[in-house]
């Protein structure tokens, strides 16, 4: 059976077979425990994890000893934000991050909330890049921390970090940054960002899933409290067994990742502009999101008076994300949409393409011809076409409400 | 998600999609949902001068189970009269199309779509002038 066309690569990747190959015999020729300080397979495996430590920081110009592994971006937020916050209560209890965040920083921070913080969500503009201005004028005497993602995973516009950066380091406020969208598609040097903490994950970029990493700032030295407590690894900020495998897998990509970068994303920005070409050919056709602050994988776009989850079942042979509220159990179409200022219409007629290393031109072409068969046909279906297409202003229509 | 059958089928073969124009006879439309919900239904029915439905047509804006849910009703109004069409239970289209319950809301929506489509025709019974002034 034919698999559908891949265009999710914003939800994760596969593994690059590559990749798979250096992590295989770290699961039974070398399985020793890397904390194994008494015999040669710890030896073996701790050389293993401190080489990837080294590989990962080497993509994001970091010192290896900034770099703490843990279970993936998810574990990296909540480190991050709940263990400074912890850490630094006796200086402030007010933290700032941003509306169209990923929900494990929104979830976190509202966490805090119900233990006494205070939380400031800060709104984003019509094309999903935060207010310079509006964000300094965010940040208190008694903010602690501010956090924002580098590439947001709907819409994969890039925030402006350095300068936000810079805006936290001259008011003594801790900068996080989710970068799980980011490694691989946007070249960055923390050596000159004015980055505290950096969550990163694995399987976004090639790795694989369950490993993840916070970097940890040295200069000037950031403290956070730990979450997880055992055997005081990864100096006492995340205990647990370290999992050689997985480290040795996410070591492996961002290496690979770092020295193919140039031209993979090259490739990437010429099939994504052929693939937005090609859907530019139907009527009511939306970009949401910056098309020139976005990393060249995404593609987020509303096909005006189709619904975004019948779109999908008329292109089931291609994986792709909806922010249409059918898709997800909560029947609100996408929030990260909704806080761009999209109408609740063109929130649920939104599509997410992303496209990555093993994407062909092929590919692309088969998905532009089966999205405009689709498209076609439903607004076909559609009373709302047929209402746009004779003139009305569907703003002036009264909607009976359910 | 996993769609039904029979959900699969009305999406790819939709029955009686179209439209009648507003000032043909006997013609009863109603238009539920609304776009920023994610869903709307226009049912349309051409009743006989019997009083029985003689053709239904439908256009709907909405998930796959909310074009499945309009275009099964196209298909059970017919032949009804008004009174056995406003019988029809959102119950049983759910029950049809073996829709899951985050799903349920469609086939309300269908049952709605019925009811103003048929509540309009009886309207422009009673006073045919307001229909063409409008």
């Amino acid at each position: 059976m034919n698999r559908p066309i891949y265009l999710d690569y914003a939800a994760t990747t596969p593994v690059d077979p590559r990749v798979v190959g250096k992590m295989l015999p770290w699961l039974f020729d070398n399985f020793g425990n890397p904390a194994s300080r008494s015999h040669a397979y710890g030896w073996a495996a701790e050389e293993a994890v401190e080489l990837a430590r080294e590989q990962v920081a080497a993509l994001i110009g970091a010192d290896p000893r900034e770099i703490v592994w843990t279970s993936g971006a998810t574990e990296s937020n909540n480190l991050a934000i709940k263990g400074a916050m912890q850490f630094h209560a006796g200086r402030g209890k007010h933290v700032v991050t941003v509306k169209t965040e990923h929900k494990s920083v929104l979830d976190t921070v509202r966490e805090l909330e119900r233990s006494g913080c205070e939380v400031t969500l800060l709104d984003v503009q019509e094309n999903g890049l935060i207010d310079i201005e509006a964000f300094r004028a965010a940040l208190r005497p008694d903010t602690v921390l501010a956090s924002v993602m580098f590439v947001n995973n709907e819409t994969g516009v890039i925030q402006d970090i350095a300068a936000l950066g810079a805006i936290c380091r001259d008011k003594g406020v801790l900068f996080h940054v989710d970068g799980a969208q980011a490694t691989g598609k946007v070249a960055f040097d923390l050596d000159e960002l004015p980055v505290d903490m950096m969550s990163l994950s694995a399987h976004k970029t090639y790795g694989p899933k369950g490993i993840g990493a916070l970097y940890v700032c040295r200069k000037p030295r950031v403290r956070i409290e730990a979450l997880i407590h055992g055997g005081g690894h990864e100096r006492g900020m995340r205990s647990g067994t370290l999992p050689t495998h997985q480290i040795v897998g996410m070591g492996e990509a961002y290496w690979l990742t770092r020295e193919n970068m140039g031209a993979e994303n090259e490739r990437i920005r010429m099939l994504r502009d052929r693939l937005l070409n090609g859907l530019s050919a139907l009527d009511q056709v939306f970009v949401n999101g910056d098309m020139e602050r976005r990393v060249p994988h995404n593609l987020n776009i509303s096909f005006n008076f189709v619904e975004g989850e019948s779109l999908l079942m008329g292109m089931k042979d291609i994986a792709v994300s909806s922010g249409s509220a059918c898709t997800s159990a909560s029947l609100e179409p996408s929030y990260v949409l909704r806080a761009m200022g999209r109408s609740d219409e063109l929130a649920h007629s939104s599509i997410r393409f992303s496209i990555g290393r093993f994407t062909t031109q092929q590919e692309v072409d088969s998905a532009i011809e089966q999205v405009s068969t689709a498209v076609r046909k439903l607004r076909e279906l559609s009373p709302l076409w047929d209402m746009h297409s004779a003139g009305i202003d569907l703003s002036t229509v009264q909607w009976a409400s359910h | 998600m996993a769609y039904s059958d029979k959900v699969l089928d009305h999406y790819d073969n939709p029955r009686n999609v179209g439209s009648y124009s507003a000032d043909e006879e006997g013609i009863g439309t109603g238009m539920v949902g609304a776009p920023a919900c994610g869903d709307v239904m226009r049912l349309q029915i051409k009743v006989g001068a019997d009083g029985v439905i003689e053709d239904a047509k439908f256009k709907t804006y909405g998930c796959g189970s909310a074009i499945a849910s309009s275009s099964l009703v196209t298909e059970w109004v017919k032949g009804k009269t008004l009174d056995e069409a406003l019988a029809i239970k959102n119950t049983e289209i759910a029950e049809e199309l073996a829709l899951p319950p985050v799903k349920i809301h469609c086939s309300i929506l269908a049952e709605d779509a019925i009811k103003a489509a048929v509540a309009d025709y009886r309207t422009r019974q009673t006073a045919p002038d307001t229909v063409e002034a409008a």
